[in-house]
C-alpha cells in the first residue's frame, strides 16, 4: 500500500513547497525586481555572473533575479505558483504542450507584438505558438542540434574522411569495424531515449524532408507506414553490427564514457554533449551532420527548440519585463548565451560568433541544411498511446533486431490511429 | 451510596494514548487510500476540471486495447517476478537459516550479518552495483565466467527482452534473501533441542528430523514469509525504476504494476500524467493484493497446524 500513500505525501509536500515559494517570491517582489522562473539551475551562475550584469550595463534601473527550481519539480511548482499568484514575472518555457496549456489557462501573455520577435523564423516559434500558429506566447531562447561527433585521432589513424552520403557513412563504419578494435558507433539501447532521439530524430529528417514531412504527418497527409518513415527504421536496423558488444545493456553514461575514453569512433550526438566531452575527452573531436541518402542534394537537420521565455500574465512589472525580453531577442544575449553554454544555440537570425570549435561546427549546418524539430513533439504526443514513448520502444527493438522496420512503423501508426483524427 | 452508583469515568486515557497513532494512521494511510478509491471513478479534461465517470477508467484498463495491453503485460510480469521470488528467495532463505542454525558452524554471527547486509542497502545502490557487475563493457562477470569455462554463455542479460526481467528478479532475490532467512532463523531457534534429541534417540537421520520435526514447526513462519513476499512484490517499483527507468524496457518486458502506475500517475516525458487513471491503476493494485491476502487467510492460514512448544 506504500504506493497509495505516496500521493498523500506528495500533496503535502506540494503545500509546504508552495508556502516556501510564496515567501521567497514575496521578498523578491518587495524590491520591485524582475524575477525569472527557470528549471535550469545548472545555469544559475551564468545568469547571475554574465547575463544579468550585461543587461544592467544598458538598463541599470531594472533589477533582475534568477530563481531556478530543480528540473523535475519545475512544472508542478510553477503551476502551483501561478495558481497562487506568486510566480515570477518571466517564465522559462518548456516546448509545446506544457507551455501551451499555461497559455490556454491565461497564465502567459501573448507576445505577438514584442519588439524583436520578428528576429525569429517561424520554425523557431512553433514550440511556443498556438496550434493554428496565430499567437506566440514565449520568446524562443535556444535549441539543440543533432548530428554525429567523431574522434579525429581515430579517423586520422585509419585514414578516414568525414562521410557525406549514407553509403559513405556505412563504408566508414565497415572500415572501422574491419581494421581496428574501436567500436564504430557508440550508442546503447538500455536507456531507450537515445535510440529515438539520437537515432530516429537524428537520421529521420533527411528522409521525411524536415518540416515538410513533419507537417504532413500532423495533417495526416503522410503516415508512418509510408516509405520515407520505414526507410528511417531500415537505416537504423543497419546500425546493429556496428554498435558495441552488449549495447543492449549500455546506458547513456556508458556511451559517453566509451567515447571519451577513446574506445569508440563515432557518437550519435546531441549538441549538449559538447560540454561533457570538452571536460572529459583528451583527444580532438569533430562533428558532422547526418549523411544524406545517396543522390539527395538538400540536407535536413534536427534543430530542436528546447527552451523559451514567456511573460507571466499576472505580472505587475510587464513593461520592464518586455524590455528584458526584447533585450533577450537581440544579438548581445544570443552571443553571451551561446558562448557560455556551448551546445545550446540561439534561435534568432543574428550572425553570432561561437568560440567553441565543435559547437560552431554544429551551428554552421544551419547555413547548409534545412532545419526541423522532432516530429513527435507537436500535437502527436497528446494521446494514449503516447507517440514519443512508442518511438522509444519500437526504435530500441529495431536496433536490437527484435522488430522489423515495417512492423515498427505499423505499430506507431496503429497507436496514432486510435486517437488522432487525421490518421483515422 | 452503593458501589453501583458510582459511574465509571469515561476512559479518556485510552483516547489520549490511541489518539496520536490513530490520527497519523488516518491521515497518511486511510484517507489517501479512500481518496484514491474515490478518484478512480473520476476523469479530468484539459483545463484540469474533474468529473464523475463511474467505472469507465476500469473498463478502459481491463478491456480497451490501449490500456489493457500494458495492464495485462504488467500483471503477467509481476506474477513472474513473484514466482521467481517464491521459488528462489524463500527456499534459499530457509536453507541459509538451517545452515546458520547448525551448531557446528563457526562464525555464524558474521555470516548472518553479511547475508543480511544487502537488505539494508538502498535499492539505487544495489541497482547501480549490479549494472556495473553485469555490464558487458566494464563488468567483471564476463571475465569471471571465462575463468570458470562458461564464457560463451555470457550475454547482456539486463538489456535483452528475454532475460531482463529474470535478471532483475534475481538481483531482487539477492537483495532481500536476508528477510526470510532472519525470520526462519528466529523460528528455528525457538524449536526446543529436546525435540531433535528425541528424534535422534528414535533413530531419525538429519533429513528425517528436518522433514518431520523442523519443517512442520516452521510452516507458520514460512507462510507468513510468503504473504510478505507477495505484498512486497506486487508493490515493487524501485529496482525496476532505478535500473530500467519508467519505460521499463526493452519492449516493456520489465514493466510491473508499480512502473505502470508511475507512468500513468506522474506521466513520462511527453506523456501527461493522469491522477484519475493513476488512481484506477493503484486501486487495481490494491485489489490484487487484497484478493491474494484473502485467499491466503481463508485457505492457507486456517489450515496450518500450530504446535504449542
Amino acid at each position: 500500500m506504500s504506493f497509495l500513500t505516496i500521493k498523500g505525501a506528495f500533496r503535502h509536500a506540494a503545500k509546504i513547497g508552495l508556502g516556501v515559494f510564496a515567501l521567497t517570491t514575496l521578498t523578491a517582489e518587495a524590491g520591485d525586481k524582475l524575477v525569472i522562473e527557470s528549471w535550469r539551475n545548472d545555469d544559475a551562475k551564468v545568469w547571475n555572473d554574465v547575463i544579468i550584469p550585461a543587461f544592467n550595463k544598458s538598463h541599470p534601473d531594472i533589477k533582475v533575479t534568477f530563481t531556478p527550481t530543480p528540473p523535475a519539480d519545475y512544472n508542478s511548482a510553477l503551476q502551483a505558483k501561478l495558481q497562487a499568484g506568486t510566480a515570477g514575472d518571466l517564465i522559462t518555457c518548456r516546448p509545446f504542450d506544457v507551455s501551451l496549456a499555461l497559455y490556454q489557462k491565461g497564465n502567459l501573455e501573448k507576445l505577438n507584438d514584442l519588439e524583436g520577435m520578428n528576429n525569429f523564423p517561424e520554425v523557431a516559434k512553433t514550440a511556443w505558438s498556438t496550434d493554428d500558429g496565430k499567437d506566440v506566447f514565449c520568446l524562443p531562447m535556444a535549441s539543440v542540434i543533432h548530428g554525429y561527433i567523431y574522434n579525429k585521432e581515430i579517423f586520422k589513424e585509419l585514414g578516414l574522411s568525414v562521410p557525406k552520403t549514407e553509403s559513405d557513412f556505412f563504408k566508414v563504419l565497415e572500415k572501422i569495424k574491419d581494421e581496428s578494435r574501436y567500436t564504430p558507433l557508440v550508442m546503447g539501447t538500455a536507456d531507450q531515449w537515445e535510440a529515438a532521439t539520437m537515432g530516429f530524430q537524428n537520421v529521420g529528417p533527411n528522409y521525411w524532408k524536415g518540416e515538410e514531412g513533419r507537417k504532413a504527418l500532423i495533417d495526416g497527409k503522410e503516415k508512418l507506414t509510408d516509405p520515407e518513415y520505414v526507410k528511417v527504421w531500415e537505416h537504423l536496423a543497419k546500425w546493429k553490427p556496428f554498435l558495441g558488444r552488449g549495447y543492449q545493456a549500455q546506458k547513456y553514461a556508458d556511451s559517453q564514457n566509451l567515447f571519451t575514453l577513446g574506445r569508440g569512433a563515432i557518437y550519435p550526438a546531441g549538441s549538449w554533449d559538447i560540454t561533457t566531452f570538452n571536460e572529459q575527452a583528451d583527444f580532438e573531436f569533430g562533428a558532422f551532420p547526418p549523411p544524406t541518402p545517396d543522390g539527395q542534394k538538400t540536407c535536413y537537420i534536427s534543430d530542436h527548440t528546447d527552451i523559451g521565455m514567456g511573460l507571466n500574465a499576472g505580472s505587475a512589472n510587464k513593461k520592464e519585463a518586455r524590455i528584458f525580453l526584447s533585450w533577450m531577442a537581440g544579438p548581445e544575449f544570443a552571443e553571451l548565451y551561446a558562448n557560455q553554454l556551448p551546445g545550446f544555440f540561439p534561435l534568432g537570425n543574428h550572425k553570432i560568433s561561437i568560440k567553441d570549435p565543435v559547437a560552431s561546427e554544429f551551428l554552421s549546418w544551419r547555413g547548409q541544411c534545412e532545419q526541423t524539430i522532432r516530429n513527435s513533439y507537436q500535437i502527436l504526443s497528446r494521446g494514449t498511446p503516447n507517440m514519443e514513448n512508442q518511438l522509444w520502444n519500437v526504435t530500441v527493438q529495431v536496433l536490437n533486431g527484435s522488430m522489423a522496420p515495417k512492423a515498427a512503423a505499423e505499430e506507431v501508426e496503429k497507436g496514432l490511429k486510435t486517437w488522432y483524427q487525421p490518421h483515422m | 451510596m452503593t458501589h453501583s452508583d458510582i459511574r465509571k469515568p469515561f476512559p479518556w486515557h485510552i483516547l489520549v494514548f490511541l489518539g496520536p497513532g490513530l490520527l497519523i494512521y488516518l491521515t497518511v494511510s486511510v484517507y489517501p487510500l479512500l481518496d484514491t478509491l474515490r478518484l478512480g471513478f473520476f476523469s479530468e479534461d484539459e483545463s484540469g476540471a474533474t468529473f464523475f465517470v463511474g467505472m469507465q477508467n476500469y473498463a478502459n484498463l481491463l478491456f480497451s486495447e490501449v490500456w489493457s495491453e500494458p495492464f495485462w503485460n504488467a500483471l503477467k510480469n509481476n506474477l513472474m517476478f513473484f514466482v521467481i521470488h517464491m521459488l528462489l528467495q524463500n527456499p534459499i532463505g530457509l536453507l541459509l537459516a538451517l545452515l546458520l542454525s547448525s551448531p557446528r558452524l563457526r562464525l555464524s554471527g558474521t555470516y548472518r550479518t553479511l547475508l543480511f547486509m544487502p537488505t539494508m542497502l538502498s535499492v539505487v545502490i544495489v541497482g547501480f552495483v549490479w549494472q556495473l557487475l553485469l555490464s558487458p563493457l566494464w563488468g567483471i562477470s564476463e571475465d569471471f565466467m571465462y575463468n570458470i569455462g562458461l564464457g560463451d554463455y555470457f550475454d547482456a542479460w539486463l538489456g535483452k527482452e528475454g532475460t531482463a526481467l529474470v535478471t532483475l528478479s534475481l538481483i531482487s532475490v539477492w537483495q532481500f534473501v536476508g528477510i526470510p532467512m532472519m525470520l526462519i532463523y528466529a523460528a528455528l531457534l525457538n524449536i526446543p533441542e529436546d525435540l531433535n534429541d528425541a528424534g535422534v534417540v528414535d533413530g531419525a537421520n538429519s533429513w528425517q528430523i528436518f522433514w518431520n520435526i523442523k519443517l512442520p514447526l516452521l510452516l507458520p513462519t514460512i507462510s507468513m514469509v510468503s504473504i510478505l513476499t507477495f505484498v512486497a512484490n506486487f508493490n515493487a517499483f524501485e529496482l525496476i525504476y532505478a535500473v530500467k527507468g519508467a519505460l521499463a524496457g526493452p519492449n516493456f518486458s520489465t514493466d510491473i504494476m508499480g512502473t505502470l502506475f508511475y507512468r500513468t500517475f506522474f506521466g513520462f516525458q511527453l506523456q501527461q500524467g493522469s491522477p484519475t487513471m493513476g488512481a484506477a491503476v493503484a486501486t487495481l493494485m490494491f485489489l490484487i493484493i487484497l484478493i491474494g491476502v484473502a485467499i491466503y487467510l481463508f485457505f492457507v492460514q486456517r489450515r496450518i497446524q500450530r504446535f504449542q512448544l
